[in-house]
Parts: structure tokens; C-alpha cells; sequence
């Protein structure tokens, strides 16, 4: 199908770009790169007024060292860009490691960081490791700029705190801290497709050995990334053992998702895979952390 | 709603310059207003991969583009792989090696393997996997389309062993 006559304008700046978001507001659609849009315009799912491409505003596409230690992304950065960098793979190896799950190669050469956590979709890649990187998104309007933290980014389903005249400028991610180890793994029924359950975790060690803090955060399996509790609740403290950690990844997916069932899997199958899953990155997380 | 946006691209080499809506994808752009045929429409919402052409080098869908964004860029398609009458390598292997049987999906397995073919030697039955995950094929089950893609760089890298 064909996408809907729209308006087209195409700002070379972000102070344009916001001045015509706060012009059009819920009228505009910004157009970052059109993975999730376009096809959803060509079903005419959305039929936004007018388009705001932010395709040629130069100054978003960037990767950059943070004073912290962590990096900042700019929202226009591509994928592949991400999967390229140095700087990501030695910084944040949790995302080094999960960025060639996103889609397939001429996805990932078009889609960008901005788009896909505005876009929210709740089985995406990008919004469960901002989340498990505790990252900060920064939003800009005319009226100002603001950081919000990506645990309350994130509403719901297709649902952030994107206000209708705000865009995401930056995405800053801290490294993790010593001792940490991480992983990411899902399961999708053919490479690239959207994953039946996705799960992130990072794990960090104490001098002695014993978990001193744990990030578990699921996709795939509620309208948002989900963030574990039962996992730090049995873990911190604890010697990770593989007994400890089939608890937590068991409790996990008993207790902080909320899977949904479709043609392609039910949901007592997406718990199941969710709980495989989880036992699986806490494990390879401990490891790294402990060999770090 | 009709407003109209110049185009300024270059497609094989060649400087074209149209008038078009904005919601013209860059896949109807190529092939009803270049008639660049060659870029076949699968499913127009980036699944199938069989518009796929390289946008600056690199291999992207055209359905998920509009013709506007490609203003000022350079563009491939499958009709540039190779000079009128003559095959490129990966052209030949995929003959050579029956990776195709209708051939519907054929110029997008080419565009996406271009540049794959290119910068990658020696490359494991995964990695050849990975690269065209992209991509579907209804005929052939992929096993001819890998062994294509290894003959072609076996052509393109190590002719004297060819």
C-alpha cells in the first residue's frame, strides 16, 4: 500500500526541527530513520499531517565519550553506527553485544537510536538495554530541554514521555561499574524477526564475590521493558550460585512480566522462554564479572 | 496536499532530476518514474527485502524511504551491477550455482550481497547467513544462494583459484 498525502519538511537544525514540531504539534510525526514509520504509514496505520525529517540535521548523529565514562548517542545516530563503533564495543559491551539482534543489516544501515526508543515498541532491542543501562534520554522543545531517565521514559505500549512538541536529542548511557558482567540473548522464530522474549542483564560482583547489584530487564513480555525485582531481591548479598540464579531467573518470570499470547507463541510459552533466558544471561553475566 | 519536491539524485551514475510528492517511496520513484524496473516490490513494509538497492553505498530498503530524503544522495540498483550486456561476478555465481529459480527476489539478494561480497573474504556459512537474513526467497530454500555467494568470492578474491 501507499502512505497518505502528508507535509514535508525537511530542517537541517534541531532548533528548526522543534519549531516545527511546537508549529504542527500533534499534527507532526518526527521522521527519524522510518523503519517503524514509513511501513506504518504505508498501511496507513499512521497518517501523520506532516512529516518533520530529521534525516538532514547534521549535529544528531554522533557517538561521543562521557565524562563518566559512559557514552552519549545522538538520537539521529544509526545502528549500524552503533555496531561499528569502537567506543561502544570497549565502553558498553552490553550494547555492543546486542545490536546485531536489531532487525536485519538494511534495518539496522537506516534506523536510528532516537527512533527506536520514541517509537517504544516494547519488543525492540534498544529500549530494554537503555533501560538495563540505566540510561537518561534528553527531550528538547522551544520551550527548553529536559533529561529524563529511561526507566520513566518508557509508558507503555508505543507510549513515552515524549510531549507532542518534544523530540530526543541524546541518549547517555553510563558505563557499568567494575566487577560487572553482562549479557543479552532472545528468541525469535527466524533471525531478525521481531524476538518472542529478550532479556538483558547485568551483574556486579563484590571484592568477595558475592552480587552486589543486578539488572535484569525483559522485552518482549509486557507493554514496556520490564525491569526485574525478584532478581535483585534474591540475589544481592548472595553468592551467585546456579541454584541462586535459577531462582531469580524462575521468580523473575513469575513475578515482573507480563506475557501476552499470539499466533506465533502462547503466553505460558513466552514465560517459559523468559525464565530460559534469564537463568541464561545471569549466568554469562556472572562469568564476565567474574573474570573481570 | 499535492505540494511537489524536487529530486536531485544520481542512479547508476547518472544525474536524474523529478518533481514528486512526498509520499512517493523511493522503490515507485526508481521504478515508475526512472523506469529502473529491475527493483522488484515485494511487500512494502520492509520485510521481504526485494526492493533493497544501496543508498550511498550501503544496502537499505527503498519501500521504507521516500524519494525526497534521497535528494542529493547516490543510489545503486541492480541495473548499475554491471555494464549492458555483461554480468557481475555475483551476478554470474548466482547463475552459475541455480540461486535462483523465479527470481523475484534476486536483484535484492544482489544489493544486499554487494558490498558483503566485497569487504568479506572469508567468510563463515553464518556470517553469509546473517548478511541475508534480510532477505526472502519462496524458491530456493537459500543452500544455492549460499553457495552463490561463496563462489562469487571465491571470483572476486581469489580468481586464480576459480
Amino acid at each position: 500500500m501507499k502512505p497518505p498525502a502528508f507535509k514535508y519538511l525537511a530542517p537541517t537544525t534541531v532548533d528548526e526541527a522543534v519549531a516545527y514540531l511546537a508549529e504542527y504539534g500533534y499534527d507532526a510525526k518526527p521522521l527519524a530513520g522510518g523503519q517503524s514509520l514509513i511501513p506504518t504509514m504505508n498501511f496507513r496505520l499512521a497518517q501523520p499531517a506532516v512529516l518533520v525529517d530529521l534525516n538532514r540535521v547534521q549535529e544528531l548523529s554522533y557517538i561521543r565519550p562521557a565524562e563518566d565514562g559512559g557514552v552519549l548517542i545522538g538520537a539521529m545516530t544509526r545502528h549500524v553506527q552503533v555496531e561499528r563503533s569502537d567506543l561502544v564495543a570497549q565502553r558498553l559491551p552490553l550494547l555492543h553485544e546486542t545490536v546485531p539482534f536489531i532487525a536485519h543489516p538494511q534495518i539496522r544501515n537506516r534506523g536510528t537510536y532516537g527512533g527506536s526508543i520514541s517509537h517504544a515498541d516494547p519488543a525492540a532491542e534498544l529500549p530494554a538495554i537503555t533501560v538495563a543501562h540505566r540510561g537518561r534520554v534528553q527531550l528538547r522543545s522551544t520551550r527548553g530541554s529536559r533529561w529524563v531517565p529511561a526507566e520513566e521514559f518508557f509508558l507503555g505500549l508505543f507510549t513515552t514521555a515524549l510531549e507532542p512538541d518534544e523530540m530526543v536529542v541524546e541518549i547517555a548511557l553510563p558505563a557499568l561499574p567494575p566487577r560487572t558482567g553482562w549479557a543479552f540473548d532472545e528468541f525469535s522464530r527466524r533471525h531478525g524477526d521481531f524476538a518472542l522474549v529478550g532479556v538483558a542483564a547485568a551483574v556486579t560482583l563484590s571484592a568477595q564475590g558475592r552480587v552486589d547489584e543486578v539488572r535484569l530487564v525483559f522485552m518482549g513480555v509486557g507493554d514496556r521493558p520490564m525491569t526485574s525485582a525478584a532478581a535483585p531481591a534474591v540475589l544481592v548479598g548472595q553468592e551467585p550460585s546456579d541454584e541462586a540464579l535459577e531462582e531469580a531467573a524462575q521468580r523473575a518470570a513469575q513475578e515482573d512480566i507480563d506475557p501476552f499470547g499470539d499466533v506465533h507463541a502462547s503466553a505460558a510459552f513466552r514465560r517459559h522462554l523468559a525464565s530460559v533466558l534469564a537463568k541464561r544471561v545471569l549466568t554469562r553475566a556472572v562469568e564476565r564479572a567474574q573474570a573481570r | 496536499m499535492s505540494e511537489l519536491h524536487t529530486v536531485r539524485v544520481t542512479v547508476n551514475g547518472t544525474v536524474y532530476e523529478r518533481q514528486v510528492e512526498a509520499r512517493m517511496l523511493l522503490s515507485d520513484f526508481i521504478r515508475h518514474e526512472l523506469g529502473l524496473t529491475g527493483t522488484h516490490v515485494g511487500c512494502e513494509h520492509g520485510v521481504c527485502g526485494a526492493c533493497t538497492v544501496l543508498f550511498d553505498g550501503e544496502p537499505v530498503r527503498s519501500c521504507l524511504m521516500f524519494a525526497v530524503q534521497a535528494d542529493g544522495h547516490e543510489i545503486m540498483t541492480v541495473e548499475g551491477l554491471a555494464p549492458e550486456g555483461e554480468m557481475h561476478p555475483l551476478q554470474e555465481a548466482f547463475h552459475e550455482a541455480h540461486a535462483l529459480q523465479c527470481g523475484f527476489c534476486t536483484p535484492g539478494f544482489l544489493m544486499t550481497l554487494k558490498p558483503f561480497v566485497e569487504t568479506h573474504p572469508n567468510p563463515t556459512d553464518e556470517e553469509i547467513r546473517k548478511a541475508i537474513s534480510g532477505n526472502l526467497c519462496r524458491c530456493t530454500g537459500y543452500q544455492h544462494i549460499i553457495e552463490a555467494v561463496k563462489l562469487a568470492i571465491k571470483k572476486i578474491h581469489h580468481s586464480d583459484a576459480a
